[in-house]
Formats: structure tokens, C-alpha cells, sequence
């Protein structure tokens, strides 16, 4: 009996008039946990109830704690007849199971309706009682904190990374039940409401086991998807890094988020990587390259042991979560999979990038042999994931980062997406303990240069998994970068760029006959591979039409309907200084008796046209580097690069062409038949943003670092319908690519009241919800910068010194050791002990982790902060933080307006402010259904209305925690499915984020809170683990 | 191809306020894409028909999402549902309860009934507020009417805290309803040349002075009175010649509609009656504004100098209202 519940219902207001004949409501509540319901006294005749109910107690197991949503009914009292439903309110009690979290939820919330939408809003108190100590959770994993930011969440510090956790739970869905014949739609949709909120609290269950059992104590870029699969069931997954974090104690801590530090100035250099797009389509193809040797060329000799050592066993369900305790101690070990669905890293984690890997798979749903297991979808996953391993490894890498999954669904067919970005991580902070501090010379001897070590190729130049031209490093001159690199990761904040960066997009429809079964399933793999070589030849174009060399966060969506596949591939391009400039594109026309000369050459002038205008925009003005350069001369005769556009073949011809473009290779286009015409078009129609806007869809903008308060997070849904007349590839492509551009122009229009401002994290995903409908949803935030600043403060950044610099950086750590050695000690014994009785012996291992992580922290916050010292000190404090809280809350709830303000981001951070608290994880999902979809103002006054009702219950959930802002917010899931003839529409929703607390960067007084709530954190991570 | 749906919502909602004002101004959304394209609004951020269309569109339909809490501005401050900045909330709110002068003018002092209601498309063709327009503003102060009406305690101070107006505008609403209430007469062609700023101005007097006691027995010793008013005028204009001629059917005008102020149904003819009985006559012997000042400060003093008359208070509260209705109302 671990746990006590309590629940106090206080007040209603802005009920909906229930009784007609009076145009009152006679109100009460039902409260329900588990089992167990409570209800208040009615309040008769009142819209505005006051009920102020005695405390209801839930005596429950923590297992359940976390497992279960508080359920909160509002209903109208009828002497006569049945009671009627207002609507419901779903609390998710998570956040209060752990201490550094909240304390309470208090608040305000909307009380929903499936059918009627928000109608009024409830007062309530929740508070939660443990009993046990927290180390005794070993069945339920209170306190495993989950966080969805996809970087070390600001105030935090990671001791340890544990590397990939992932999950997944399978149930049927009660749409699909029998019994959903004879509910009401509201039934229904309150079932599957209820069901995807206790599998989701269960998932995160197991997921928080897995947590501990590695020994961490939370998991950070947790991303939860769901796979509604019709007849075969419902699907809830989730993938994360688990972690072990340490609350930060200063008010220093370190705001990585809104540094983006532009070095354009030249470093020493140490090793290097290339980076093709790869993409391995259908997961029956076994990897076609022989895995090269990882890694072992550059630098230190440790770095082997990081390799992926091949994993025997067929892993089966339940798979060994932690195989690692065979193996010799000094080694990375991340599991069975060194994924990490991290895209952004403390500086100088990341040491090479070898490029994107990803892997599809198409999959029959109906073929699955017992759809209530998840045996069969474990299995799905588990091929994608080894394949996305041989890939990587074939790169030469022994990690993927910036790792996420994804499906689409149509019918019976279901595409399985992983990608993620192999790349090797730095072996030297792995290897070293906390001890260790004392030979930082012998740490720094051989300098990895920040700000383009990461570009350098981490494969074999002799044995190169797919064709690249390489050049010597345009900063170090030292090793071989890759002409372009392709990542699905954050621009690393240390990288050097010139310029600003720019969304990219490629757009791409393909039609498919409509078929059943293994036919349809075997047409859509055979048109995959065809889709991301035209995916990926865009992108290329794209990239080079705007003068860039490489592109970060790439995303690729491949989404299928009855009839047609789409791809829509973002990205946000970027002029890395360390990789050679791009050529140009040259046209070369095939047959010259169907285009003339002259076309050529005009279509080749409004290409080169385009290019100078984009390096004006973007401005991109490489440093000029001498071209004899450091070290050796680039020895070996660069290859054309050249794209064949369909059929034809004829290298002879070409090659007596000319080519260059200017000094550099030229891209060539052929123009060969009407189809390559139009291609080129499609690839000039993108315009650009218009004056005092950029966009990108990473974290950070390349370039762009001076933000100013405004932020105006936003969800846009177009959805098409395209006449049923015949239509080609071509037609379709260009009906695609001009939704999305205009939804580009409208994001624009709307928000130029904001100029200059940025579109930060533009997320697309498209969808086919029906035959000939194609769904766009868009959720971004645009962000106001100073346009004054920029110029200053790139030349202000400090530029890394070399030496000097490691000494200055190392002063703290030793420090800091010195300081709190002693808890060190005892954390890492503690850990040993518990391990020890668990047999798995990876105490060194932990205790190496925790040093080379803990240091790279340290370093990156004493680069920018000063006083670690008196911080540490400051962790002293007596701890109040509860009372602390409570006084921020109260402060921000009561004064002034009477509604706190609640700010959204996709992103990690809030400009001008910094994070002090996480309150927990925000996951909500919700139905909407209406069957009077005329008067609600059709499908967009619907989808409209939906859309700004579930950012108000999200919004009222994170005030309810005491928070102000939700960061790394995305929404999942947005599935519309109308029936105009029947005048009903319906739409689930599944939103997540993380609440927080922030601050204005200038606040002084929080400091201290800050510091005691360290202090709690620390004290709990250490029971935790 | 057709654009089945197209939404666009911001975690701050986002308001453009010309269109607000063009919604309010009861364009359709055609007219209101047209109205913005006149108006240059495309040059700005490269903006195309359909971008404009697509903005429009959503905008109208925040505004009526929006409507339902405007008619309790009070909720706008404390719902969940949109984040709107308390100065936008206040922009928002004091729009939507502005109203044309040359509608309100049409329907002031008329029963705020559904009859009234039916008769808007008249008024619309007559005053060029678009019909949607209309309803928007008569249901407006059909609002503020049914609310106010069960309030004790000042009227304008009850508008201003239940629908969050701004001073001017709670007062404005609280002559609309004050009219409304008292069903005052405004549409005699004697009185068109009349704004609806003269009556809103006059309605304000009288609440302010009228509304709180009864104005009744007011009626006796007024002749003696009026006798004695005479002499203190003389030698004091220029136009005294004339004035004394028609000093007794003014003095007695004024008198009159005093009396007729204890009897509610004729409190309804104030207006005209003062335009007929005193406004008129003293333009057909061409007063200036001057003049009538003159004479009617004197007129009001002299009533102190009667000893006799024993109701200083009633008269100067009374001469004080009708005197600065007079000033108002006497122009052109």
C-alpha cells in the first residue's frame, strides 16, 4: 500500500446550461480512481458551483499510481431521469511521484466533452502521500523522471548515459470491438480515451523499469507514438535515452540552448568523417556492405572497444535488456542498440558524424498470428533496428544518434521507419574516471577541434560504403571530410558555419495501383527504393541550389495511401565551413533536337541566378582559404558527381562536356525528356522566405542566436482533396509541393507582425486519410530576434584557444571534485553494491560514465558561467524547496490576470529564459467527434475549434503543476476522418511536451530555489539508484 | 483540387485588427479579401489571393469562436480556451461594443424588442451599417439593457464593471439604455437634425441629476415667479425686445414640461417639447447661443430672489439639467 491519493473538488465555473426550463445546471462530481469512486453533494441551480468537497482518499499501489489517470466526471443531477454527463476531466498523477517534480496539482481544468468539446472548467486539488522509501519501487518505477526534450534538459547535469530503452504495448482498440455497436459514439470515444491513457501510463511503467534496472534515473528524449492498427489493435510504443541526472545546483546552469556560438575562425584539427544519405529500403535485404573496421584509425587506441560487439542471440521477447556484463569493463557498452534518440550533445561528445541511416520495412498487419501480443511488432522492430546497426557500423560507426521510429498505416499495410545518424562518440571521456582529472595534459595533448572534428569521415577512405568524393578539411587540413553530410541531429553549437541556415524540403508523390495484400505490400517496397533516391536527389539539388554543404535534422516521411505514396523529406541546411564549397548545377541537354541551346542556357542561367541570389540571402560568405591551404594538396583527381535523369545512359557524351562551375564540380542535370524539365521547375519553385524571415526545422538556427522574447507557437492542418481526374506522378508532385509552399507563404503572411523573427522546429508530417485526400499538419514556434545583434555577437563569441582554454576549463572540474569527492565516493559505492547483488558487475563501467559525462557538463558550463564554486556552496542550504515552490506558484497564479500564461515550444528552451524546473511529463490524447459537423462551422471550424481546445487542457494542466511553459511540445498524432454526407466528423489528437518552470534570464531571487531543489534532487537520485 | 480544410491556430491567438474591424463591419469573407487586397496588405510579406483568403478565413472564425465570450466580457478574463493578452482582450472587447452613431441614432428610445429587430434591414438600407452589423450593435444593447435592468447602483458604473468598457463607451451604453428605458421620443422630424452625441450628452444629465429622487411638485408658485424674472433681464441684451414678447411663452414652455415630468408617459415627449417650446421659438427670433446662455442663467437665478418660492433645490436641479439639454441641442 504504497501510495495515498487525495482529491478535492473546490468549484465549477461557466457550466453549460443543462436544464432548459430553468437554464440552470444542478451539478456534482464523480471522482474516480481504479476502482474506487467518490462523489460530491449536488449543487443545485448554479453554473458557477461551489462545491468545496471534504479530501477523497485513493489507499493505492504505486504500480496503479502510475498506471492510472485520475478520472474526473462532471454531471448534472436529474430527479427523474438518467444523469447527464457534462464531460471529464483526465489527470495524470505522474508528476507527483517523484519529489523534484510537483508537489500538487491545483487548478483550473476544462471540463471535456467527446461530443460537446470544453464545456466549463472545475477547481481541483490532487496530492499524493508515499509511504515507502523510494528505493523500494522496484516493481512500479515511481520516480524515474521522463523527460521529452531531446537534449540534457537545462538545470541538469547527465552523470551516466545508459543508452536506448524502448517499449511497447499492444491492446485491441475499442473502436473495433463488438460492443461498439451498441454504445454511443461518447462511449466509445471515453473507452479509448481511458485505454490509451492507462497504456501509455503503463508503458512508461515498464519503460521506467527497464530505467532502473540499468541503473539510471531518467529517460530523456522520451518519444511515445501510437499505431492505431484498426482490426489488428492499438499499439502504444516508445524509445528514450535513459540517463542518470543530476539536478544542477546553480543558478549557473548552463543554457546551452540559447548560445548558438557561429565560429568561422580556422582550429587544429584531429581525425575525420564523410556522410552520405543512406537508405536501405524493405527489410529484407540484408546489409550490402561488408561492416568496414570500425573506427580504429584515429586517435587513441581505446576507441575500439567501443564497437558494436555483434550480438549473437536472436533476441526474443522478453530480451535481455542488459547484456552487456560479460564483457571487459573499460568499454561502452549502450546496450544491445547504441542508439541514442538524443540530437543534441554536451560539446565534444559527438567526435564524428558518418551520415544518415535508416531503414523501412512494410509489414501486413492482417498476418500477424496473435495480434493481442506484441510479440510480432517486438520482432518488426528488432529487424529495423539490427539493420539500422549494420548500418551504422558499416559506416564505420559505433553509435546512432538523433535515432527516431515512426509508421504509417493504410488498410492492412504498415511501413516501419527508423533513421538516425551513425557517428562515433568520444572514446577518451569514456575511458577516464572522475580521478582521472589529474593528467588533463596528457586529456588535451592531441586537440580535437570542435568546431569541425565532428565532419570528418569516421569510415575507411580505402573502403568507402558508397561513393564520395573527399576532400582534405577546409579548418584543419588534417583529415578527410566528405563533400556533403547529411544528418538527422542538431547543428553541434561548437560547429563552424558561415551564413544562416534554411529549411530544405524535398516533396514527392508517387501513384500506386490500389491492391490487396502481399501484391500491395511488394508494389510499395519496390517503389521505396525509388522514392529516396528521388527524395534524396532533391534534397541534393535543393542543397546546392541554395549554396549549403550540409543538412541537419533530416527527417524523411514516407506516408501511404489507398492509391499513392507520399514523401516529404525536411531538413535544415547549413554552409559547414570545414566542408568544401558546393559546386554548382549544370544543365547538359541530352538530345539537342528537342530543346534548343538557348533553353538550356536560360534555364542554366536562372540557375546560376538562383544560386548567387540564395548566397546573398543566406549570407554565405566563406572565409577564402588559400588554395594550396595547410598540409598536403588534395591528391586525388575529383569525380564528377553526375545524375543520370531516367532511362538513358551515356557517360561518353558527358564526360566531354564541360562541366566546371568555376572552380568546383559541377552537379549535372540532364535534360532529356519533358519529365527533367519539369523537375528543374519544381526545384526553382521553391521561394524563398520573404524579407526578415528564416526558417529552419533544428533546434537551433544556423547563425542566428540573439533571441528576443517573442514566441508564437502554432499548428497549421491543410487537407486536399484532389479531383479524380487522371492524374501523372508530375501533376501530383506539383499539387504537393505547392500545398506545402503555400502553407509556407501563409505561416509567413500570418506572422509578419513578428519580422524579423524565425521559424524554428518546422515539423511537417503528411498523412493520405482517405483516397485522393492528402493531410498536411504543421506545428512550429516563430521566435523574434535582434537583428542589430547578430553581427556583434558572432564576432564576440569566444573562439577557442587551444591550450589555453583546456587549462581554464579544467580548473573548475578539479575543483568542483575536490568539493564533492566525498558524495562521489559514496554514490559510486552505492552503485557497485546494488549491482554487485544483482550479479551484473558494471560498477566501473558506471563509475567511468559518470566521470566522462559529468566533465564534459562541467566544461561546457564553466566555458560560459563563472562561479561553480560558490554554487557548490549554495547546494549547502537547508532544503525548502517545497515551500519555495509552493511560493512561486502562488505568486504566479494569483497575481495579476487570473489565467496564467502558459507558453508552448517545440524547442528545448524558451528564449530569455531559463528553465528551473521540470514538473514532468505532458502526454494527453484525445478524441473529438461531432455528428452536427455543419453547425460547428464544417471540418475547419471543427478541426479549428479541437486544435485550440486541446492546447487550452494542455496549457491548464502544466498551471495546474505550477508551471509556465511547455518546451520540446510536439503533437504526435492528428488523425481527421470526415463523413460530410453524414454530417459527422471525427479527430484524435495525442500532444506531448514537457511542463516547466522558467524564469527570466535576469531574475536574480531564484537562484537560491534553484539551489535547494538541487540539493532534494541530489539527495533522491541517490536513494533512486 | 480543393482546399477540403484549412486551419491555422496559435497557442497566443492571433488577431490581425483590421480584419477584426472588417468582421465586425459585417463583411463577408469575400468582401473582407477584397477590402485587404485595396489596401496594400499583399505587397507586405509576398502574399498571394489565397494566402490572403486562407488568413481570413480562420481569422473569422476565431472571431466567432470568440463572439460567444464577448457577450460576457467578464469570462473573456478567466476562460481557458484562448491566450490573449489583457490588452488585446480589452481591444477586443471595446470593438465589439463600439456601434455607429447613425444606427444608434435610428433606434434610440425604441423598445429594445424583437419588433425593433425585424425592422434592422429598414434601418441597414438607411444608414449603410450592413445588416450584420445592425443585429451585432442591437443586440448589443439589447444585452446591456436586460443586464443593467436588474442592477440597483449607479448605471454607468454597473456597465463599465459587468462588460468592461471604457468610460466614454459605459457611457454611451448607459444613455442607449437610458432612452431605451424611458422610451424617449427621437424620431419626430423636429428632431432629426439632432446627433446621437446631443442625446447622449443630455441622457448623461439627466441620470446624473434626474435619476436618483423624483423630479414632481415642482408646478407651484411658477408664475409669480416668471413675473419676476423679467426685470433682472432688462438692460442685459441686446435682443430684449424681442425677448420680452416671447418671454412669457417661454418661461411658461419651461414650466410646462417641468409639470409634465411627474407623469411617466409624457416624460417621453422631453425632447420635443423643449424643441418645440423653447428651442424653436428662440431661433425664429434668432438667438445666438450667447443670448440663450444669458437668459437662461438669469431666468434660473431669479428664482432665488423670490422669497416665496420654497423649492430652490428641485428648481435649480431641474433648470441645471433643462439649461445644459438647451445648450446642447440649440445648433443647427
Amino acid at each position: 500500500m504504497p501510495g495515498k491519493l487525495k482529491a478535492k473538488i473546490v468549484a465549477g465555473r461557466h457550466l453549460p446550461v443543462m436544464d432548459r426550463a430553468s437554464d440552470l445546471t444542478d451539478a456534482f462530481v464523480e471522482v474516480k480512481f481504479g476502482n474506487t469512486t467518490f462523489k460530491t453533494d449536488v449543487c443545485p441551480k448554479s453554473l458557477n458551483p461551489q462545491w468545496n468537497s471534504e479530501w477523497f482518499k485513493f489507499e493505492v499501489d504505486d504500480e496503479d499510481l502510475q498506471d492510472e489517470p485520475l478520472q474526473i466526471t462532471v454531471l448534472d443531477h436529474d430527479t427523474y431521469s438518467a444523469n447527464d454527463a457534462i464531460g471529464k476531466v483526465y489527470i495524470d498523477i505522474d508528476p507527483l511521484l517523484y519529489s523534484e517534480a510537483a508537489s500538487v496539482i491545483s487548478g483550473w481544468f476544462p471540463i471535456y466533452d467527446t461530443i460537446h468539446g470544453i464545456r466549463g472548467e472545475i477547481n481541483v486539488i490532487v496530492k499524493v502521500e508515499l509511504f515507502n522509501d523510494l528505493n523500494r519501487f522496484r516493481q512500479s518505477s515511481c520516480g524515474v523522471k521522463f523527460f521529452c526534450t531531446t537534449c540534457i534538459p537545462q538545470c541538469y547535469r547527465a552523470t551516466l548515459v545508459h543508452g536506448f530503452v524502448e517499449e511497447l504495448v499492444v491492446n485491441e482498440d475499442p473502436e473495433y470491438q463488438w460492443i461498439d455497436r451498441i454504445r454511443t459514439p461518447r462511449a466509445s470515444n471515453e473507452a479509448r480515451q481511458r485505454l490509451i491513457s492507462l497504456m501509455s501510463g503503463e508503458l512508461q511503467r515498464k519503460i521506467g523499469l527497464k530505467v532502473l534496472e540499468m541503473g539510471g534515473n531518467a529517460v530523456v528524449g522520451y518519444l511515445q507514438c501510437f499505431d492505431l492498427e484498426g482490426e489488428s489493435g492499438l499499439v502504444v510504443r516508445a524509445i528514450g535515452t535513459a540517463c542518470t541526472l543530476d539536478k544542477l545546483s546553480s543558478g549557473s546552469a548552463p543554457n546551452t540552448n540559447t548560445h548558438m556560438p557561429v565560429f568561422v575562425e580556422d582550429l587544429p584539427s584531429s581525425s575525420g568523417p564523410p556522410t552520405p544519405f543512406r537508405a536501405l529500403p524493405t527489410s529484407s535485404s540484408p546489409p550490402p556492405f561488408s561492416p568496414s573496421k570500425p573506427c580504429s584509425r584515429q586517435s587513441s587506441s581505446s576507441d575500439t572497444d567501443l564497437s558494436l560487439t555483434p550480438k549473437t542471440g536472436k533476441n526474443t521477447w522478453p530480451r535481455p535488456s542488459f547484456p552487456f556484463s560479460s564483457l571487459p569493463s573499460p568499454t561502452l557498452h549502450i546496450g544491445e542498440f547504441p542508439f541514442f534518440t538524443l540530437t543534441s550533445f554536451p560539446p565534444g561528445f559527438l567526435l564524428h558524424v558518418g551520415g544518415v541511416v535508416s531503414a523501412r520495412s512494410v509489414k501486413l498487419l492482417d498476418r500477424i498470428h496473435n495480434p493481442d501480443e506484441p510479440e510480432t511488432r517486438d520482432a518488426w522492430w528488432e529487424e529495423i533496428r539490427q539493420e539500422i546497426k549494420s548500418h551504422a557500423r558499416a559506416l564505420g560507426c559505433h553509435a546512432v544518434v538523433g535515432y527516431s521510429e515512426s509508421t504509417s498505416i493504410c488498410e492492412e499495410v504498415c511501413i516501419l521507419s527508423a533513421s538516425g545518424t551513425a557517428a562515433i562518440l568520444n572514446p577518451r571521456y569514456m575511458r577516464e574516471g572522475c580521478l582521472d582529472i589529474g593528467c588533463t595534459d596528457h586529456r588535451f595533448e592531441e586537440p580535437s577541434p570542435p568546431n569541425c572534428g565532428f565532419c570528418h569521415i569516421p569510415y575507411d577512405e580505402l573502403n568507402m560504403p558508397f561513393p564520395a568524393q573527399l576532400t582534405y578539411c577546409y579548418h584543419c587540413r588534417r583529415q578527410k571530410v566528405p563533400d556533403v553530410l547529411f544528418t538527422t541531429i542538431d547543428l553541434p553549437s561548437e560547429a563552424a558555419v558561415a551564413g544562416k541556415g534554411c529549411l530544405i524540403q524535398a516533396r514527392l508523390c508517387r501513384l500506386k495501383k490500389k491492391a490487396q495484400g502481399e501484391a500491395n505490400a511488394t508494389a510499395i517496397s519496390n517503389l521505396l527504393p525509388f522514392m529516396e533516391y528521388e527524395l534524396h536527389t532533391q534534397l541534393m539539388n535543393k542543397l546546392k541550389l541554395r549554396s549549403m554543404n550540409a543538412l541537419f535534422g533530416l527527417h524523411i516521411q514516407i506516408s501511404v495511401g489507398e492509391n499513392m505514396l507520399l514523401g516529404l523529406a525536411s531538413a535544415t541546411g547549413v554552409y559547414l565551413t570545414a566542408l568544401p564549397a558546393p559546386g554548382g548545377i549544370q544543365i547538359a541537354g541530352k538530345t539537342p533536337g528537342d530543346l534548343s541551346s538557348e533553353h538550356i542556357s536560360s534555364i542554366q542561367k536562372r540557375i546560376n541566378d538562383t544560386i548567387a541570389v540564395n548566397k546573398e540571402l543566406y549570407q554565405i560568405n566563406p572565409p577564402e582559404l588559400a588554395e594550396e591551404g595547410v598540409g598536403s594538396p588534395i591528391p586525388e583527381p575529383r569525380h564528377r558527381s553526375r545524375l543520370f535523369r531516367s532511362h538513358s545512359e551515356s557517360s561518353d557524351e558527358l564526360s566531354e562536356l564541360d562541366l566546371s562551375h568555376g572552380k568546383k564540380d559541377a552537379f549535372v542535370l540532364e535534360i532529356d525528356d519533358t519529365d527533367a524539365v519539369e523537375d528543374i521547375h519544381s526545384l526553382l519553385i521553391d521561394a524563398p522566405p520573404p524579407t526578415g524571415f528564416y526558417s529552419c526545422n533544428t533546434e537551433n538556427m544556423p547563425g542566428i542566436s540573439n533571441w528576443t522574447s517573442g514566441v508564437q507557437m502554432f499548428t497549421s492542418v491543410r487537407v486536399l482533396r484532389l479531383s479524380n481526374a487522371n492524374l501523372t506522378n508530375q501533376g501530383l508532385n506539383k499539387i504537393f509541393t505547392d500545398l506545402c509552399e503555400n502553407l509556407l507563404k501563409s505561416f509567413y503572411f500570418k506572422l509578419r507582425s513578428m519580422i524579423p523573427c524565425c521559424l524554428c522546429h518546422l515539423n511537417f508530417t503528411v498523412a493520405v486519410p482517405e483516397e485522393e485526400l492528402i493531410q498536411v499538419t504543421v506545428t512550429a514556434v516563430a521566435m523574434t530576434y535582434d537583428k542589430e545583434q547578430t553581427q556583434e555577437k558572432t564576432a564576440e563569441k569566444p573562439i577557442n584557444k587551444g591550450s589555453l582554454e583546456a587549462e581554464e576549463q579544467l580548473q573548475f572540474p578539479l575543483e568542483l571534485c575536490a568539493d564533492s569527492s566525498s558524495s562521489n565516493i559514496q554514490t559510486a559505492s552505492k552503485i557497485s553494491g546494488i549491482i554487485n547483488s544483482a550479479s551484473v558487475d558494471y560498477g566501473s563501467f558506471a563509475d567511468r560514465c559518470s566521470t566522462w559525462l559529468e566533465l564534459l557538463r562541467l566544461k561546457a558550463h564553466t566555458i560560459r558561467r563563472g562561479s561553480v564554486k560558490t554554487i557548490s556552496s549554495l547546494e549547502r542550504c537547508s532544503p525548502l524547496q517545497e515551500g519555495r515552490s509552493r511560493s512561486l506558484r502562488s505568486s504566479r497564479s494569483f497575481g495579476g490576470s487570473s489565467v496564467t500564461v502558459v507558453k508552448m515550444t517545440p524547442l528545448s528552451f524558451l528564449p530569455g529564459t531559463r528553465i528551473i524546473k521540470y514538473l514532468g511529463i505532458i502526454n494527453m490524447f484525445f478524441i473529438r467527434e461531432t455528428t452536427s459537423l455543419r453547425e460547428e462551422g464544417g471540418v475547419s471550424g471543427f478541426l479549428h475549434s479541437f486544435i485550440a481546445e486541446v492546447f487550452a487542457m494542455v496549457r491548464a494542466h502544466v498551471a495546474a503543476l505550477g508551471g509556465n511553459a511547455v518546451v520540446s511540445y510536439s503533437m504526435k498524432e492528428c488523425v481527421f476522418m470526415e463523413n460530410p454526407n453524414k454530417n459527422q466528423a471525427q479527430c484524435l489528437i495525442n500532444v506531448s511536451g514537457d511542463a516547466v518552470i522558467c524564469i527570466s534570464e535576469t531574475d536574480q531571487e531564484s537562484s537560491a530555489s534553484t539551489a535547494n531543489t538541487g540539493q532534494t534532487g541530489g539527495s533522491e537520485t541517490d536513494g533512486a539508484t | 483540387m480543393s482546399v477540403e480544410l484549412d486551419v491555422f491556430v496559435g497557442n497566443t491567438t492571433i488577431m490581425d485588427e483590421e480584419v477584426y474591424q472588417l468582421w465586425l463591419d459585417g463583411y463577408t469573407v469575400n468582401d473582407a479579401v477584397k477590402v485587404r487586397m485595396e489596401g496594400g496588405v499583399m505587397d507586405e510579406c509576398e502574399a498571394s489571393k489565397d494566402v490572403l483568403l486562407s488568413d481570413t478565413m480562420d481569422q473569422y472564425r476565431t472571431f466567432q469562436m470568440c463572439e460567444r465570450l464577448l457577450h460576457s466580457p467578464a469570462k473573456l478574463a478567466n476562460q481557458l480556451l484562448f491566450q490573449i493578452p489583457p490588452h488585446r482582450q480589452i481591444m477586443l472587447i471595446e470593438r465589439y461594443y463600439a456601434f455607429d452613431d447613425t444606427f444608434v441614432r435610428e433606434v434610440l428610445g425604441k423598445k429594445l424588442s424583437k419588433g425593433t429587430k425585424k425592422d434592422l434591414d429598414d434601418i441597414s438600407a438607411k444608414t449603410s451599417v450592413t445588416l450584420k452589423s445592425c443585429r451585432r450593435q442591437f443586440d448589443n444593447f439589447k444585452r446591456v439593457f436586460k443586464v443593467v435592468e436588474e442592477l440597483k447602483g449607479p448605471l454607468v458604473e454597473n456597465i463599465r464593471q459587468h462588460f468592461l468598457l471604457s468610460d466614454k463607451l459605459a457611457r454611451d451604453y448607459a444613455a442607449i439604455v437610458f432612452f431605451a428605458n424611458n422610451r424617449f421620443e427621437t424620431g419626430k422630424r423636429k428632431l432629426q437634425y439632432l446627433s446621437f452625441q446631443d442625446f447622449a450628452f443630455c441622457a448623461g444629465q439627466l441620470i446624473s441629476n434626474w435619476t436618483v429622487g423624483a423630479v414632481d411638485n415642482m408646478v407651484e408658485d411658477m408664475d409669480e415667479h416668471a413675473f419676476q424674472t423679467l426685470p433682472s433681464l432688462r438692460g442685459k441684451t441686446k435682443v430684449f425686445i424681442e425677448m420680452e414678447g416671447s418671454f412669457k411663452n417661454l418661461s411658461r414652455g419651461l414650466i410646462n414640461i417641468a409639470a409634465k415630468l411627474t407623469n411617466t408617459k409624457d416624460v417621453r415627449d422631453f425632447f420635443i417639447d423643449l424643441v418645440e417650446k423653447f428651442i424653436e421659438p428662440c431661433r425664429s427670433d434668432r438667438w445666438s447661443a450667447a443670448d440663450m446662455k444669458l437668459y437662461l442663467t438669469h431666468y434660473t437665478n431669479s428664482a432665488h430672489i423670490l422669497d416665496t418660492f420654497k423649492h430652490q433645490v428641485v428648481w435649480d436641479r431641474y433648470m441645471g439639467v433643462v439649461k445644459s439639454c438647451i445648450f446642447k441641442m440649440y445648433h443647427d
